[in-house]
């Protein structure tokens, strides 16, 4: 079932795109979240539209994995664009039927939403399929480092990001495992209706977390081990580079804001 | 020759009340650069004493001294420098995403700057045998090769002294030689003071000395052919035999009369081809 799910996995690569900083990558695509919802014409989409398409091409990867990202959101896509559809008054009616209406500005903003989900997904998926959850991480550490004197715990919150990320595999694994022993037991995974399907779940949640808390005892073990004392006096293996490319990007960025700016209504 | 680790009298118990506590008044000395094999049944308080060691536990009474250090609050974390420790789960203590992040973890817990820890990561993955892999994932590892990471992880720290907690007894047959092998060499080349504790008995075989622990007290203690020509007494202890005595008690059990010393591999092959002639 993981298979299908494109968000969130990581494709390697050699692009330009993958050889971005990381933190270069995540600036940018919360940036062009934000600055998507300055376009409000036909203009504006069809420039961002290009630029998005630009990007993706940059990654050399298969666009078929970015509408697979789309994919599990379509529903929630065409219920939002429905409601725009037929609910937003002003503009020429075309049809009108009770509350319903079909008018000019309704199937303008359809569209306008309807572009705006995807382009959104399309970049998310960008920066997730060409950067190492790893280097996520690190670069979400970086950036939330100026909120330390806030007294928000980032190098606590790092390291719990870290550690989940490499578990993840390692517990999907075990999942597998607990459910065949199940099954070899004669347990019926998604079989019957609603409640039987729950008590189902039981048999393999219960030891999953049982297992989950030895795992954690054993790893808090080994650390204080190998002389973990916490965040103070500690040094970083990994490193990011910041390149010259990286300042492009966001050079890019602001180009991009301004001619949108220019362009927008 | 100083002692690097001494224990003086030491006991510990998990929970106040526990009527028989897990350690009941050990003393144990050991001398550096020696490999002593810690043995006994489960739940005879081998790993407590493993854990006591560095300050992972702290013992109700006694005294543990670990080079110039005696435990208290404030020579834990030197301790813990001069002791290394390979658990038993090779996935549990697996801290890294990656084989160079885990062998790291420890130095960049002491402050290492970046330029050595690159060197000594390097450098330790290269002695495990392992340097191939530095940018695998633990998901792609086998169990062996994950205990051999963590051996680097170890390694890394320049430690003085290796426990290893029970760390091959997840492993399969050939997954465990490769890790002791790995152990035997750099012990060898780091003049390294080795302290297992094991089920198994090749691992024991290859100790200079074996402690033999039952329900929390050293019951006995010698070289590994004084303890294993104690023969069948070995099995009540939860362990057992090396295949050259089993060997032995067969034959002894066909009425043919064999050697009383322990006897090696080697030395078994020397007497049965030899055996005969003397008839």
């Amino acid at each position: 079932m993981m298979n299908k799910l494109i968000l969130g996995r990581y494709l390697p690569g050699d692009s330009l795109i993958h050889r971005l900083d990381p933190r270069a990558k995540l600036i940018a695509s919360f940036y062009f979240i934000g600055i998507i919802f300055l376009a409000n014409n036909f203009v504006s989409y069809a420039m961002l539209g290009i630029f998005t398409l630009c990007c993706l091409l940059l990654s050399k990867i298969d666009f078929g994995f970015f509408l697979r990202g789309v994919r599990p959101l379509i529903w929630l896509i065409l219920f939002t664009v429905a409601l725009q559809i037929f609910f937003t008054g002003g503009g020429e009616v075309y049809w009108k039927w009770g509350v319903f209406q079909l008018t000019e500005f309704g199937i303008q903003n359809g569209i306008f939403i309807f572009c705006r989900f995807v382009l959104i997904i399309f970049m998310s998926t960008l920066l997730t399929l060409t950067t190492p959850p790893l280097a996520l991480s690190d670069a979400i550490e970086y950036l939330l480092r100026p909120l330390k004197p806030l007294k928000v715990p980032v190098h606590e919150i790092s390291l719990m990001l870290s550690i989940a990320l490499r578990f993840v595999p390692t517990l999907m694994d075990e999942t597998e495992k607990i459910m065949n022993a199940q099954r070899a037991r004669g347990v019926d995974f998604g079989e019957g209706n609603l409640v039987q399907k729950m008590k189902a779940v039981i048999p393999l949640l219960i030891p999953l977390f049982v297992s989950s808390f030895n795992r954690a005892d054993d790893l808090a073990t080994a650390m204080e081990a190998r002389g973990y004392q916490g965040g103070d006096g500690r040094t970083k293996y990994r490193v990011l580079h910041w390149s010259t490319k990286d300042t492009i990007v966001i050079v890019t960025f602001a180009v991009l804001t301004a001619v949108l700016m220019y362009i927008r209504n | 020759m100083k002692p690097i680790i001494e224990l003086e009298n030491l006991t510990f118990r998990y929970q106040k009340n526990d009527e028989r506590p897990a350690l009941e008044d050990v003393s144990l000395k050991v001398y550096p650069g020696e490999w002593i094999a810690i043995i006994g049944h489960n739940g005879s308080g081998k790993s407590t004493l493993a854990k006591t060691i560095n300050g992972l536990l702290a013992p109700e009474s006694g005294k543990v001294q670990v080079g110039e250090y005696q435990l208290t609050e404030e020579h834990l974390w030197s301790i813990r420098r001069m002791v290394g420790m390979v658990f038993q789960n090779p996935d549990n203590q697996f801290v890294g995403a990656t084989v160079e992040d885990d062998v790291a973890f420890g130095l960049e817990n002491q402050g290492i700057p970046r330029e050595e820890m690159v060197i000594r990561v390097q450098e330790a993955l290269k002695q495990v045998r392992m340097n191939e892999f530095a940018t695998r994932e633990p998901a792609r590892l086998s169990g062996g090769q994950k205990q051999r990471v963590a051996i680097a992880g170890v390694v890394a720290l320049r430690p003085d002294i290796i426990i290893l907690d029970e760390a091959t007894s997840m492993l399969d047959p050939e997954g465990r030689a490769e890790v002791i092998a790995t152990i035997k060499k750099i012990k060898e080349e780091n003049n390294l003071t080795v302290l297992s504790i094991t089920h198994d008995i090749d691992e024991a075989a290859n100790a200079n000395r074996i402690l033999v622990m039952r329900q929390g007290k050293l019951i006995d203690e010698g070289t590994p052919e004084k303890i294993f020509s104690a023969g069948p007494k070995l099995i009540e202890l939860g362990l057992d035999l090396p295949f050259p005595e089993r060997l032995k008690y067969s034959l002894q059990k066909r009425g043919i009369q064999v050697p009383e010393e322990y006897l090696t591999e080697e030395g078994m092959v020397e007497w049965l081809w030899t055996s005969g002639l003397n008839k």
